[in-house]
């Protein structure tokens, strides 16, 4: 859809969306019977060894695109293209395939290892799953992993809750890391940790995508988190993309009012108490009944009577060269 | 497995005494305090000789990674320990001595002078209860009102606090509201009685960004309507500085720096402090590799010699590994508890 | 709610029915007709007698049919009669509705009173004497078998003590009034409570220490609250949650225990009656018998549920 580059895209979504339908109450409830719509067209493609950032607050959809994409979720529509092919039409072998090459790091550090298994199980359950080298070879890869992320070898002797959040989290991505991927969707890794051990782990995938030429979608709400390893970055509000721009533009002159309003949200630093008026209002909208036109008029500081009919299409910017794709009416 | 020793720390303090930091009478003042739990390893000394104050419609901010007994000293604070921790000190909430209340007269300041907001707002609420009533809750506890009086006045409450269509949302339950009116409700409940201090423990951790720009402005606007002084608690030293009149910084149990806030972000002292500084995004520029402070803080009871900070300390010297560095002052208003502050 | 729970009555309602024809069916598979038993106790009836017999008794006709029928009567109420009392249906069946009716409810009340307090009681004393004497009591009443702590509480309060009678319902030419008949609950309501208290203590102690370490609390007494509102306004109700939902689903297995202890102290109560009448081939009372079970087990399904949804208000409003 967007790509110009003359290098074929990793992974190319386009279209996508995601719904789940919803149990009524009862049998009397009267209506259709309702319907999530979690993801709603949303289009975009990461390049070999681009990180692609998904910002946007709880509801937004991240999570469930993320999920989609490691094919976790069934009832999608659109495409999802994983090196040209297009993930609903492939055999089960290639399937496989492509499960090695797109890996997944969790959110909660304490909920997504198994407490059960030591740390070199952990590691090494995915190299087993896809055959991946015998025992021998398998305990090497682990020993290889876990100080490639930084941890002590004897770490693998022991179990997930004797280390602390970074840890754990150091873990996850060494388990990632087992089957060699070539995409790691990052859902929220950061947000379970403390300010000061988050930048030691985005140091790390920073170090480790050098290392390997990976790429991440890196999924969070807090855009200063995304800040260091985003090459582009898709800003989400609920189940919509509302922009999509290279780094520097899109914090240096976000297009849509909602980025302006997560980047004001971002604490600036020694300059005493927040000043007010600079925080948007309000909550966002349920889901299941999601606002009239531009999802994002209730809360708009320009909105107008066009917002709240028609739902604005992602289209490039006057701004940032062609590169910045912005879902508004007034982004000029 | 040797733990410390309250006894060698009273000693260093005795031979610094002279450039032992003095606390200005204030609203609350917090002198030596030390809270150590009796577990089946042994007796854990969780927060270490902790001293500090806060002025009358002033707020403190309180950093320090997890475990390092902010949220231990705070809960002290409002006698919600429990029973296997032994504290130790003394704090002075307007003179009185809170340590030494009985559970009647704990049960008065609570959430009547004192009050305390949690970090997750989903668990902390009941879940079979509904918000206005657990507002009216309050009211009925230390001002007698109930019945319609206490309703309204909880729902003015909701209405101060920012959430729309007050009256409808006082009937609803905790899951049927977005977290950030979850933690809007639960403000309100906290400051039904009008309470002198308000102590905040990461109360705006769990929220997503744009609500929590939100919550710290409902906090600063609160604060100048009713006057309250805060305790504000955080990991997050960014959102501590948009709050904070002075602040804290806290490691393994002890405070390493105390500063108004200004000054603690120009001329921080403590490797730790600048440390946490350097780690702020930086949204300016981009570098290669981000600054951190290697390494994790040590755990509760792990046996160490001298400085706690020692092994992640870049200006580590053979000094900081054999004693405690006491918290000394090296300005006005600024104490610091490094052997190597002016490094 | 309101929607919520007229759907659940309709679905109980369609279960009731696609269950009477299923008992039906099953019946009627059971060797012994009715007819052959006739035969056999009077060995001059003929050929055609034995057809006459059928056709007079529509037992010629298809089970669909006879289905169908006995739907129709059963509709206005009229269960036919039973073969072996040889009166209708309803004359035999309420009087041990009635008597099982007592005995269980009875013991259910007494039961949940005495699992919730001591539950309660051994949560706020955890660890301690109290607590772990409850414990043992606990596991005492769920390890003896209701027959075995039957025959010892016969042995104890009735031969050895002489305080209570042995067995019956009532003392025969006496005055039959409450005091009297109140006698002799007093040891069937003894063993099946013993029976189901021990199990739901450990369950409510269960509950109710869970729920104390839930952040909320810590909320309440932040606000000021003193332990016994802490205690009955905020953790109780969310204590009961999973404690009542259970209660309400044993009401069933409260049946069950209901006929061994009827049995043993020989009173006439619904669990004797459908065995016997299964085992008579008794027809309509066994139908009925068996449909007021399913019944039974249905309403406390549905109470359960609705209990769940009036407590916690995750469920009924979502």
């Amino acid at each position: 859809m967007m790509c110009i580059s003359s290098t074929p895209p990793l992974l190319q979504v386009d279209h996508l969306a995601v719904h789940f339908p919803m149990a009524r109450a009862s049998w009397f409830q009267r209506g259709p019977s309702p319907v999530l719509q979690a993801v709603a067209d949303v289009s975009f493609h990461i390049l070999p060894g681009e990180t692609l950032a998904l910002v946007g607050e709880s509801g937004c959809g991240k999570t469930t695109l993320g999920r989609a994409l490691v094919g976790l979720h069934a009832s999608i529509q659109g495409s999802i293209r994983f090196k040209g092919q297009d993930l609903a039409t492939m055999s089960p072998t290639q399937r496989q395939q492509t499960r090695r090459s797109v890996q997944m790091i969790f959110q909660d550090p304490y909920e997504s290892l198994n407490p059960r298994l030591p740390v070199s199980d952990v590691i090494t359950e995915p190299l087993l799953i896809h055959g991946l080298g015998g025992g021998a070879e398998r305990a090497d890869r682990a020993r290889d992993l876990i100080a490639q992320v930084g941890l002590p070898v004897d770490a693998l002797n022991r179990y997930p809750h004797q280390f602390s959040g970074g840890q754990r989290q150091r873990i996850a991505i060494a388990r990632a890391l087992g089957p060699e991927p070539e995409l790691i969707v990052a859902d929220e890794p950061l947000s379970a940790l403390d300010v000061s051990i988050q930048s030691q782990i985005l140091n790390l995938m920073s170090q480790l995508r050098e290392e390997r030429g990976l790429s991440y979608l890196f999924i969070s709400h807090d855009l200063s988190a995304v800040h260091h390893l985003a090459d582009r970055v898709a800003v989400m509000y609920l189940g919509h993309l509302v922009e999509l721009a290279p780094r520097s533009e899109l914090f240096d002159n976000p297009g849509h009012p909602y980025t302006r309003a997560l980047i004001d949200a971002i604490p600036q630093i020694g300059q005493g108490r927040r000043s007010r008026g600079r925080t948007i209002q309000g909550d966002l909208p349920s889901p299941l009944n999601p606002p009239t036109g531009c999802a994002f008029h209730p809360r708009c500081p320009k909105v107008q009577a066009i917002c709240k009919t028609q739902a604005p299409l992602l289209q490039p910017a006057a701004q940032g060269g062609g590169q910045q794709w912005v879902a508004c009416h007034f982004k000029d | 497995m040797p733990t410390w020793s309250s006894g060698e720390f009273a000693e260093i303090a005795d031979m610094t005494s002279q450039a032992k930091p003095s606390l200005k009478p204030g609203l609350l003042a917090v002198e030596d305090l030390s809270i150590a739990f009796k577990t089946e390893k042994g007796t854990l000394l969780a927060v270490d000789q902790v001293s500090y104050q806060i002025e009358a419609g002033k707020t403190l901010g309180m950093v320090g990674e997890s475990g390092c007994g902010k949220s231990t000293t705070a809960l002290a604070l409002m006698g919600l320990l429990p029973s296997s921790a032994s504290v130790s000190g003394q704090a002075h909430f307007f003179g009185e001595q809170l340590f030494a209340q009985t559970q009647a007269q704990w049960r008065r300041v609570r959430g009547n002078r004192m009050a305390m907001i949690f970090q997750e707002p989903m668990t902390a609420l009941n879940p079979v209860i509904q918000i206005g009533e657990q507002i009216s809750e309050t009211l009925f506890l230390h001002q007698g009102l109930t019945g319609k009086v206490a309703m309204d006045r909880a729902i003015e409450m909701l209405d101060e606090v920012g959430i729309a269509s007050a009256r409808t949302r006082a009937a609803a339950y905790p899951h049927q509201l977005s977290g950030g009116m979850r933690q809007r409700a639960m403000i309100a409940m906290a400051l039904a009685c009008r309470p002198q201090l308000l102590i905040a423990d990461e109360p705006t951790t769990a929220l997503d960004v744009t609500i929590q720009a939100q919550i710290v402005e409902l906090m600063l606007e609160l604060q100048d309507r009713i006057g309250m002084s805060i305790q504000f608690i955080s990991h997050n030293l960014g959102v501590v500085s948009e709050l904070a009149d002075n602040i804290v910084v806290m490691y393994a149990g002890r405070i390493v720096e105390r500063a108004p806030a200004a000054l603690l972000f120009s001329q921080a002292r403590h490797p730790y402090s600048v440390g946490l500084i350097q780690t702020l995004p930086n949204l300016k520029h981009r570098q290669a590799q981000l600054p951190v402070i290697p390494g994790g803080m040590p755990h509760l009871g792990s046996a160490l010699q001298g400085c706690r900070f020692a092994d992640r300390c870049q200006r580590v010297v053979t000094q900081c590994r054999e004693q405690v560095p006491a918290l000394i002052s090296i300005g006005p208003e600024h104490d610091v508890a490094c052997f190597r502050a002016d490094a | 709610m309101l929607s919520f729970i007229a759907s659940r009555l309709l679905q109980s309602a369609i279960v009731l029915l696609v269950m009477s024809f299923v008992i039906y069916t099953l019946i009627g598979l059971m060797p012994g007709d009715p007819i052959d038993i006739m035969v056999n106790s009077n060995p001059g009836y003929t050929a055609q007698d034995v057809a006459r017999l059928r056709a007079q008794y529509g037992l010629d006709q298809p089970l669909l049919t006879r289905y169908w029928s006995w739907l129709q009567s059963a509709a206005v109420l009229d269960f036919g009669y039973s073969r072996t009392y040889s009166q209708p249906v309803w004359v035999i069946l309420v009087p041990a509705l009635i008597q099982t009716g007592k005995l269980v409810g009875l013991s259910f009340v007494v039961f949940t009173a005495l699992a919730m307090t001591m539950g309660i009681t051994a949560a706020l004393t955890k660890d301690s004497i109290l607590d772990r004497g409850i414990n043992l009591l606990a596991f005492a009443g769920i390890s003896l078998p209701v027959f075995f702590l039957a025959l010892l509480l016969i042995y104890l309060f009735a031969v050895r003590w002489g305080y209570l009678p042995a067995s019956g319902m009532f003392t025969i030419g006496g005055s039959g009034d409450l005091i009297d008949t109140a006698k002799y609950f007093v040891l069937p309501v003894l063993t099946l409570t013993a029976a189901f208290a021990g199990r739901f203590t450990r369950f409510t102690r269960a509950s109710m220490i869970e729920v104390l370490r839930m952040d909320y609390i810590r909320t309440a007494r932040a606000k000021g609250a003193g332990p016994l509102r802490v205690v009955f306004k905020h953790a109780l109700r969310n204590a009961m949650i999973p404690v009542v939902t259970v209660l309400a689903l044993s009401f069933g297995g409260l049946l069950g225990g209901a006929l061994i202890t009827e049995t043993m102290f020989a009173q006439r109560g619904m669990g004797k009656l459908i065995f016997d009448a299964v085992m008579g081939n008794d027809f309509n009372l066994a139908l009925m018998g068996l449909l007021f079970a399913t019944t039974a087990t249905l309403l406390s399904n549905l109470m359960a549920d609705i209990a769940y949804a009036w407590l916690d208000p995750r469920i009924s409003l979502s």
